[in-house]
């Protein structure tokens, strides 16, 4: 059996971060990503990003991306990557089905001291009459295949969902060459910020808020969509159908955490709403209710990269000061920046529901 | 109707929210407007400023506040802020017309000299505009800034222009 210091699980911003913090203070860590390139949603992301200079405000995903993975490099950080963690088992041990470098696959136990799970989230379905039809997918599938892939998967693109993923998606396809005919949002009000829906009216995308969409339509294909007005009860109003063409249906209905490897170790999960789903609980220093086990990032409940980012940051430091590779004076006075930074970023109408819940996470976790 | 429904600002909103540069600091010359009206976590405009004249403070959620005897109009800011909410209006540039700066991350940029359709806040074509001036160095970090001449009167109105056709036949 393999043995490593700290395993970290998903490689995106929060694993990343974590993996980095840990390693440079002198921990052995691994990290293991399913994906051909670590990075996770950064690499997608082209745009600039909020926050502040802590967050790297102002610069783009995909370089904040570039310059973690090579912070991770020159720290040590060793990277299995097209590998999957397939379970976790009794006192620490990770079961992961290894990619080598002839691209065989190798079932290795990896017996661990600490464990981050940075698993992130994944979309939400709608479903609707010819759901299943060519040309329907999500809008982080959308965006994976036109930012990483180069690939355009439509023309003519309705985006359902108007949070910060469904209009920046939609600038993103715009760029990319794509017409958005529109973007409807069953809510009576814009769900991301007023500044990226001014991006994208300001090009001539409506947004219709109160509206749902009944049916896709096409034989082999999307050919058009059929939109409609809900009522103040979220049903639809008859009669109130719209037509649009379109070869595209992209969904940005809100994100899950992918908690599966949490429950498998019995991590005490609360159901939480505002955060996405089932999330696990964790105490300041991102620990779950089983020691050695820590949870980062949209994994914790969904938020956004610079929230990911810090807790990462929070749990590398924290699992530096349980294997003693930082004082407790040190460790205490680096999470207290953090922890400021975090309410920062959760301050304001927009994080104000993240705030309560991410309290209440505490709280619970405590109890147990 | 208000941002949160419509998607776009109106220049009430704006003036309401103290983002609207005087008609005397107008008359002076080169001046920023920053469209940013909601309590958001960011504030690299602040950090981009070189004569201070953005505050945002802490927390970072602050709407910023333009001191507008401090700025002189240089746009860098334009292409920092995140949102693309940052615009330079020059009221002064001749008797009809003045010009306007806005962020532009399409392909393909429209060529210095030409006339291109200047679009409002909601993405309708309003005037047509001549531009003046296509900035793009690498210090933009891949946000192109236009510069276009429009009728005086459409300067509170234009905010942007109609995409360009792409050349590319794919």
């Amino acid at each position: 059996m393999i043995e490593k210091e700290v395993v970290v699980i998903g490689g995106g911003p929060s694993g990343l971060s974590a993996a980095v913090e840990a390693a440079k203070r002198g921990a052995e860590v691994l990290l293991v990503d399913e994906n051909l390139r670590a990075g996770g949603q950064l690499f997608k992301q082209i745009h600039k990003f909020f926050g502040s200079s802590a967050h790297k405000a102002g610069v783009r995903g995909i370089d904040i991306a570039t310059e973690l993975l090579e912070q991770a490099r020159e720290c040590g950080v060793e990277v299995w990557l097209n590998s999957v963690v397939v379970g976790l088992f009794n006192e620490r041990k990770v079961a992961i089905k290894r990619t080598l470098t002839d691209n065989s696959e190798k079932l290795e136990i990896v017996q661990a001291k600490k464990i981050v799970i940075a698993t992130g989230a994944s979309e939400n379905a709608v479903r609707f009459r010819g759901w299943t039809l060519p040309g329907v997918m999500g809008a982080g599938a959308a965006k994976t295949m036109t930012n990483v892939n180069r690939v355009l998967p439509g023309k003519r693109i309705l985006m359902i969902g108007s949070g910060n993923v469904g209009l920046i998606v939609s600038y993103q396809l715009m760029q990319a060459g794509a017409k958005v005919v529109g973007v409807i949002e069953a809510a009576p009000q814009i769900g991301g910020y007023g500044v990226h829906a001014a991006k994208i009216r300001r090009a001539g995308v409506p947004i219709y808020t109160s509206h749902t969409i009944r049916e896709a339509i096409g034989s082999k294909s999307v050919e058009k969509a059929v939109i409609c007005e809900v009522n103040d009860k979220w049903q639809p109003i008859t009669g109130t159908e719209k037509i649009l063409e379109v070869d595209t249906i992209t969904i940005a209905a809100g994100l899950k955490p992918l908690i599966e490897l949490a429950m498998m170790y019995n991590c005490k999960c609360s159901f939480i709403p505002q955060l996405g789903g089932w999330i696990p609980l964790h105490d300041e220093n991102m620990e779950s209710t089983i020691s050695g086990i820590y949870l980062v990032g949209d994994a914790t409940g969904v938020e956004e990269a610079n929230t990911a980012l810090e807790e990462g940051r929070l749990a590398g430091i924290a699992i530096a000061e349980a294997l003693e590779y930082i004082s407790l004076e040190n460790a205490r006075k680096l999470k207290k920046e953090i922890w400021q930074r975090l309410n920062e970023l959760r301050m304001g109408p927009f994080g104000e529901a993240r705030m309560l819940a991410k309290n209440n996470i505490l709280t619970g976790c405590k109890k147990q | 109707m208000v941002l949160r429904e419509i998607g776009y600002l109106t220049k009430k909103e704006l003036v309401d929210s103290n983002c609207y540069p005087s008609e005397e600091r107008f008359n002076k010359g080169l001046v920023v407007i920053i469209e940013c009206t909601e309590e958001i976590p960011c504030n690299p405009c602040e950090a981009a400023c070189k004569f201070k004249a953005i505050k945002i403070g802490k927390p970072i959620t602050n709407v910023p506040i333009l001191d507008e005897d401090l700025c002189i109009g240089c746009g860098v800011c334009i292409a920092k802020c995140p949102g693309l909410a940052i615009f330079v209006i020059d009221k002064t540039y001749s008797d009809n017309e003045g010009l306007i700066s806005f962020p532009y991350e399409y392909l393909p940029l429209p060529l210095i000299g030409s006339i291109v359709k200047a679009v409002n806040r909601e993405g309708k074509v309003v005037s047509s505009g001549k531009v003046i001036k296509v900035l793009n160095n690498k210090s933009l970090d891949r946000t192109p800034v236009v510069t276009i001449a429009v009728p005086k009167e459409k300067l509170d109105e234009v905010r942007g222009i109609e995409k360009l056709e792409s050349k590319d036949s794919k």
